[in-house]
């Protein structure tokens, strides 16, 4: 059990030794102004990972002062050194050195919202008892200053045993130099004394820690008192041994009778804080600024929810409106790169894998990116300036009764425009339940990919009767909306019910002032976010992608190619001019459909032909949404090369082809139910690979992506089975 | 427990309160309790969502919103306005 303890002081030696850089910790309250803080600090000098075995973002970042090289970590936002939550035990494990793979701090940055001391001071009592080399940041210094706070910043650095502290406005950059200094020196700065504000703890601390048998210190044995053996604490409390185990019970049942010991340290501790801000504060009368004016609009109950109505309407009109022309931009472009790179090359193999292979998979990537980037530009904005805060409060009733919390709101609104950045957004649930039945009703939200399928099938097969005051074509398209929306409330109260069964989170939200963001802060995370999305979804989709133009270009037919020619050179003989252009492309798209009916995804549309006849599917429709399993606007383009009208068709001759397309007994193969099958199979069916990437990633473990995909594609086979059976008798 | 008529969640808005006592056996409550809400508390209930729930209250000038339902294990003594 000793050996971490001896691994760690060892890898302390060689950091030493070499030289290497020292490590800080960035620690403070949630909305403490830490994490702009900390992109202030290290600027684009950061790298986002995750820890080991879990879903939390590792953010590490280098700061560069006067030539030495400081690195730091910034740790999710914590309350206290007992840990509630999956992120705060990993904030607490780096703190105290016991984190897997990450350095054990050489000091600790502790940033101390002004406008918010007594929280603050409340985790600053246990952090300066760490004995840790220190240093506090004072933040929103500006905003304290505006709502009449005055702080005595020397009687605070007294009352926390002399540490060092220093006042700075993150968004201005005023006092930032002052902090680089002392950061970089803080490997060399002696610890600030310890404040022990409850001593009786203290003493227990020490006779667990001789009791103990391994290298825990005084700071951990605390915690082991107040929070006694659990799940969470493993990383230190295994190192107490039986003796050590024992004798935490007798102490436990000493300090705290029957009280429970959290409460009993929240009351000695606010206690302590409650002393501490009177004699190292004053506030005047505040004078009324823009942030109170406005906070006291929003905070009536019905301006504040129209307000909140107003900004997610332009936060979903930006998403779906301001996108499509950045991306149809993307898609010309990369469709144009294809094909002039395939003129390039000439026919063939190679130069197919690269025109409609390899750029094409990576334009099915960067296709997302406009929607990630302006989706997360919002989202930043919203959370740095304090306001998704107060959206998750105001639609906390509403999205608890359907078993979802106030925070899921903005995912599930952004999935409508896509799922992908919507489950990207799911990062600002705190909760991994809500969290996961939120990415589990998000990609049946009716995203942009689906309406040109919706579009297409509606406009040939819907008739544009009226009904009421709708048209009947839009009526279905309102339905279509309407039935995700449904399945998606249905999907969460049902995982809420069975695998995400737990406890409702307490819902204790802080609702921090509105404040100005800071333009360089925002850029540097939705750099961050963007980088994230390239490298770890990216790859997924790019793969997929590349396997599905195999599945659809292999085995090649030389019998139809030379057949093929053979056509092409006799049209040449016979016509001229466009007439044999046109008769050329013919030829063209016959034997392009020709390939695809012998490639292995032609055939598997075959094989699967007996699961999908009881939908009304021929094998042409069965292929193509197998092809649509990666991205399901390609279905579009595989239906136009099946049909023999190329893969640029436009939609007209399509939906004329689609009408005339039979069964071999002269059935029409698009009958009504059928369609409305397809549909209904549209609405439901995860196909989306990157969606799937994305929750690999979210969630960090293959097993949701991989249920998600079964369940979906499930209900969507038995929801098109129905409508086709009923619909046809 | 004795019933005391003022809780957390019978404040009205703009009403403050002290907090005097914590129901503190539910692990919930004693979450709320790491973030300030301890006896000898002062609060103001702020504003509350449509419908009253969940309650903003202020707390040493900082918005903390509750349920209800968890709002009642606070008991409070009310401070006139003004006081």
């Amino acid at each position: 059990m000793a050996k971490r303890s001896e691994i760690r002081v060892s890898a302390d030696q060689i950091k030493l030794r070499s030289g290497a850089q020292a490590s800080v910790a960035v620690v403070g309250n949630p909305n403490s102004g830490k994490s702009t803080l900390f992109n202030r600090l290290t600027g684009l000098k950061q790298r986002i990972g995750n820890y080991p075995g879990v879903t939390v973002e590792r953010h590490i970042g280098t700061l560069l002062f006067e030539g030495k090289r400081t690195e730091l970590i910034d740790l999710p936002g914590t309350h206290s050194m007992s840990a509630h939550s999956l992120e705060e035990q990993i904030a607490v494990d780096v703190i105290l050195g016991r984190m897997q793979g990450t350095t054990a701090p050489d000091g600790i940055l502790a940033v101390l919202d002004a406008t918010n001391l007594y929280q603050g001071l409340f985790l600053l009592q246990q952090l300066v008892d760490l004995e840790l080399p220190m240093v506090v940041a004072l933040t929103m210094t500006d905003a304290a200053t505006q709502t009449g706070i005055d702080i005595d910043v020397d009687a605070l650095s007294q009352a926390l045993g002399g540490v060092k502290i220093c006042s700075v406005v993150a968004t201005t950059g005023a006092g930032m130099e002052n902090l680089r200094a002392a950061l970089s020196a803080l490997p060399e700065t002696p610890a600030p004394n310890r404040i022990s504000v409850w001593p009786e703890l203290t003493v227990a601390a020490e006779k667990l820690r001789s009791a103990s048998v391994g290298s825990l210190r005084v700071p951990e044995c605390e915690r082991l008192i107040v929070d006694g053996v659990t799940e969470r604490n493993q990383s230190f409390s295994s190192e107490l041994g039986d003796a050590a185990v024992a004798m935490l019970a007798d102490l436990r049942e000493e300090l705290f009778a029957s009280e429970p010991p959290i409460a009993v340290e929240a009351r000695i501790r606010y206690d302590w804080a409650r002393v501490t801000l009177n004699a190292v504060q004053c506030s005047t009368p505040p004078f009324r600024s823009w942030r109170t004016h406005l906070t006291a609009f929003l905070n009536q109950p019905v301006a504040g929810t129209i307000g909140l109505f107003v900004v997610m309407a332009v936060v979903f009109q930006a998403v779906f409106a301001w996108a499509t022309p950045i991306m149809d931009f993307i898609d010309a472009s990369t469709a144009s790169l294809g094909a002039s790179i395939g003129a390039l090359l000439g026919d063939g193999a190679f130069s197919s894998l690269i025109a409609d292979g390899v750029i094409a998979g990576v334009g099915s990537v960067v296709i997302f990116l406009p929607q990630i980037v302006i989706l997360f530009l919002f989202i930043i904005l919203l959370e740095d300036s304090g306001y998704l805060a107060r959206a998750a409060y105001l639609m906390d009733r509403t999205m608890r009764s359907v078993g979802l919390s106030g925070q899921s709101i903005i995912p599930m609104i952004s999935s409508f425009a896509c799922a992908v950045p919507g489950i990207m957004a799911t990062r600002v649930i705190p909760n991994r339940r809500d969290r996961i039945a939120t990415i589990m009703a998000a990609p049946f939200m009716t995203c942009s990919a689906r309406l040109p399928v919706y579009a297409l099938l509606i406009a040939a097969f819907v008739p544009p009767d009226r009904v009421g005051f709708m048209n009947l074509q839009g009526l279905v398209l309102f339905g279509l909306y309407m039935f995700g929306i449904v399945m998606g409330i249905l999907t969460a109260l049902l995982m809420r019910k069975t695998a995400l069964r737990g406890p409702k989170p307490p819902f204790a939200l802080m609702l921090p002032e509105f404040r100005r963001p800071n333009l360089q802060t925002v850029l540097i995370q939705l750099l961050g976010r963007a980088k994230v999305f390239l490298y770890r979804a990216g790859t997924v989709i790019f793969v997929v992608a590349v396997v599905v133009w195999a599945l659809a270009y292999y085995p090649r037919s030389d019998l139809i190619g030379a057949e093929a020619e053979k056509q092409q050179t006799a049209a040449v003989a016979m016509l001229s001019g466009d007439e044999l252009a046109l008769q050329l492309a013919q030829i063209d798209n016959v034997a392009a459909a020709a390939q695809l009916e012998q490639s292995w995804l032609g055939r598997a549309g075959k094989t699967v032909e007996p699961i999908f006849k009881p939908l009304g599917w021929d094998w042409r429709v069965s292929a193509a949404v197998i092809a649509g399993f990666p991205a399901r606007e390609v279905v579009i383009a595989v239906l136009g090369t099946v049909y023999a009208v190329g893969d640029e068709a436009d939609e007209a001759t399509l939906s004329s082809r689609l009408k005339a397309s039979s069964w071999p007994d002269g059935s029409p193969v698009f009958t009504l139910p059928m369609v409305i099958g397809l549909l209904i199979f549209y609405a439901c069916c995860l196909q989306c690979a990157a969606t799937l990437a994305v929750i690999r990633r979210e969630t960090n473990t293959w097993r949701w992506p991989v249920f998600a995909w079964v369940y979906m594609t499930a209900i969507g086979y038995v929801g098109a089975l129905l409508a086709f059976q009923i619909g046809s008798t | 427990m004795e019933i005391n008529a003022y809780t957390l969640a019978t404040l009205k808005r703009g009403e403050k309160g002290v907090i005097k006592s914590v129901d503190a056996s539910d692990p919930q409550v004693q979450r709320l309790m790491v973030l300030g809400l301890v006896e000898g508390a002062e609060i103001e209930h702020a504003s509350s969502a449509i419908g009253g729930d969940p309650i903003e209250f202020r707390l040493f000038g900082s918005g903390i919103s509750l349920r209800q339902e968890h709002a009642k294990f606070f008991q409070v003594a009310p401070i006139a306005a003004g006081g």
